[in-house]
């Protein structure tokens, strides 16, 4: 494993993803209300491309007919067949053990940081389409 | 043990060398006449005066000539109604297979009737004719509360009538009726079910406010029988949907002549399709599988008969629990022959809980003389 940057901070708005292909994985990196959150862009039950469902929030109830929508912007829902998964941590929320999608270690450092560290052994790594500048931060994700 | 002692608990082990509680016998009502002293004056002047004394109440999808309606060996004498004799159903069904109790469900044409008012009166006549005519005749019977279907007011009020009597263990519903039996509509009955521990026993039988089958009006018997099955999966998939489960986590339901071998695949279908629209049924919180092996029993005659006893075996493993079946023989339909009531798959342990211990679970006011 090893930390790739894979955006900078302030281009992935709070409640939208980025779609980025790491070490020939693809990923969608999500901006959960100003925290950063990197899944497989695959869904676990039969292979949607998760990062093109909808940022929803979770619907609770406490007896029928009452409805509440919670921790609006946290759940991610698969377009094919509507499982939802949290954001967070990529776990279902029907079945939270037994179905996960996988998820990743993000970090946001700044472009100095990036630079200094920037080393072609240990990363972590810049794609070459990506040029970093030390007044930005830098969205990275541990692949 | 000294002889005595050995021998009644030798008869109470019955057939099957356990005791067992038959969950599903049907006594019949004679006739309207039969009614009569349970009725009040103007009702008993009304039935007269429009003749309804001398219509039979039959089901239309039970016949009394029809061959299911009643084994050969179960017939009365002098065309009597099959079941009307309680002394004769205690000989076939309670010392025949050696059951210590039986649930009488009556299932009379008054179910159907259009007037709330008319069938609260034949409910509460029925229920009357059960507690004397056959409860106080028998004290190894039981029986489910009959009430007005459609109205759950006067419903509650025949529950309430008979919740001091606790030889009443159940309400009796049918599968279909004039609403999904999850609709609100209905709460009032589950409410007064769930504080008196009666569970509700969904039999099959239509009061035929709508097609017996979703896809409209069958021709044939075969087809009637066949498709009860569907009513039960579309009313098991009501009340998990409904959330009456959620509302109410006490109550239980008996699903009587539902068979079970669909229930597996039912569960499957329903597992999956929630995982995808639960957002729409949030107070459903479980997969339906886990709700319905929580709260919903099914009575094993008529049983969907798999050709190998191993099938049953598997199925019993699918539906993922071993609390889910209960003994019944559904007397007097004929639906095994001999004393072949219990299926030879259930052995050992399941068989115990499907004669004895998941009856004893589920019918809460049925207490048991040691
Ligand atoms: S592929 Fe995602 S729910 Fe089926």
């Amino acid at each position: 494993m090893s930390w790739h940057v894979v955006a900078k901070v302030g281009e992935i708005e709070p409640g939208t993803s980025k779609v980025v292909t790491v070490r020939g994985r693809e990923l969608g990196v999500f901006n959960v209300k100003g925290d950063y959150y990197a899944l497989a862009n695959k869904c676990p039950h039969e292979g949607a491309s998760l990062c093109k469902g909808r940022i929803i929030g979770l619907a609770e109830s406490d007896e029928p007919g009452h409805y509440r929508l919670t921790r609006q912007g946290e759940l991610l829902r698969c377009p094919w067949h509507g499982w939802e998964f949290d954001i967070r941590t990529g776990q279902s929320w029907c079945d939270p053990v037994r179905t996960k999608v996988k998820a990743y270690h993000v970090k946001v450092e700044t472009g100095e940081e990036v630079e200094k560290l920037g080393d072609k052994s240990k990363g972590p790594y810049i794609a070459e389409t990506f040029s970093v500048s030390v007044k930005d931060n830098y969205i990275l994700v541990d692949v | 043990m000294d002889t005595v002692t050995q021998q009644r608990v030798k008869a109470r082990a019955g057939i099957f060398g356990h005791p067992a509680i038959d969950c599903d016998v049907h006594p019949a009502v004679p006739s309207v006449k039969t009614l009569m002293p349970y009725f009040d004056e103007y009702w008993r002047e009304q039935f007269i005066a429009r003749g309804i004394d001398r219509l039979n109440f039959v089901m239309t999808s039970q016949p009394p000539n029809a061959p299911i309606t009643s084994r050969p060996d179960w017939r009365l004498p002098a065309g009597a109604k099959p079941g009307s004799d309680p002394a004769i159903l205690g000989k076939h069904v309670l010392d025949a297979f050696g059951s210590s109790y039986a649930i009488c469900n009556t299932i009379h044409g008054s179910l159907a009737l259009h007037s709330d008012d008319m069938a609260a009166v034949f409910a509460r006549a029925i229920n009357d004719w059960l507690a004397k005519e056959w409860l106080d005749r028998d004290p190894r019977l039981r029986a489910s509360i009959v009430i007005p279907l459609e109205n759950p007011e006067f419903a509650v009020e025949e529950i309430e009538r008979r919740a001091g009597d606790k030889r009443f263990v159940s309400v009796l519903m049918l599968v279909m009726g004039e609403q999904p039996l999850g609709r609100r509509t209905h709460w009032p009955i589950y409410k007064a079910a769930e504080k008196y521990g009666l569970p509700i026993v969904v039999h099959a039988g239509s009061t035929y406010r709508h097609a017996p089958t979703s896809i409209g009006w069958p021709s044939y018997f075969l087809e009637d029988y066949v498709n009860q099955s569907g009513a039960f999966e579309s009313q098991l998939l009501s009340l998990v949907a409904e959330g009456v489960f959620s509302k109410f986590p006490g109550i239980k339901f008996v699903f009587a002549e539902s068979g079970f071998c669909w229930l597996p695949a039912f569960m499957w279908r329903a597992n999956k399709t929630w995982r995808g629209v639960r957002m729409e049924v949030p107070w459903v919180k479980q997969y339906p599988a886990e709700i319905i092996r929580a709260h919903v029993r099914f009575t094993i005659q008529p049983i969907d008969a798999p050709p190998e006893p191993g099938d049953l075996e598997r199925i019993v493993e699918q539906i993922g629990s071993d609390d889910v079946l209960m003994f019944s023989t559904d007397y007097p339909h004929w639906q095994f022959d001999g004393t072949d009531a219990l299926p030879k798959a259930l052995t050992g342990s399941l068989a115990r809980k499907v004669l004895w211990d998941n009856a004893l679970a589920t019918y809460s006011r049925l207490e048991v003389n040691a």
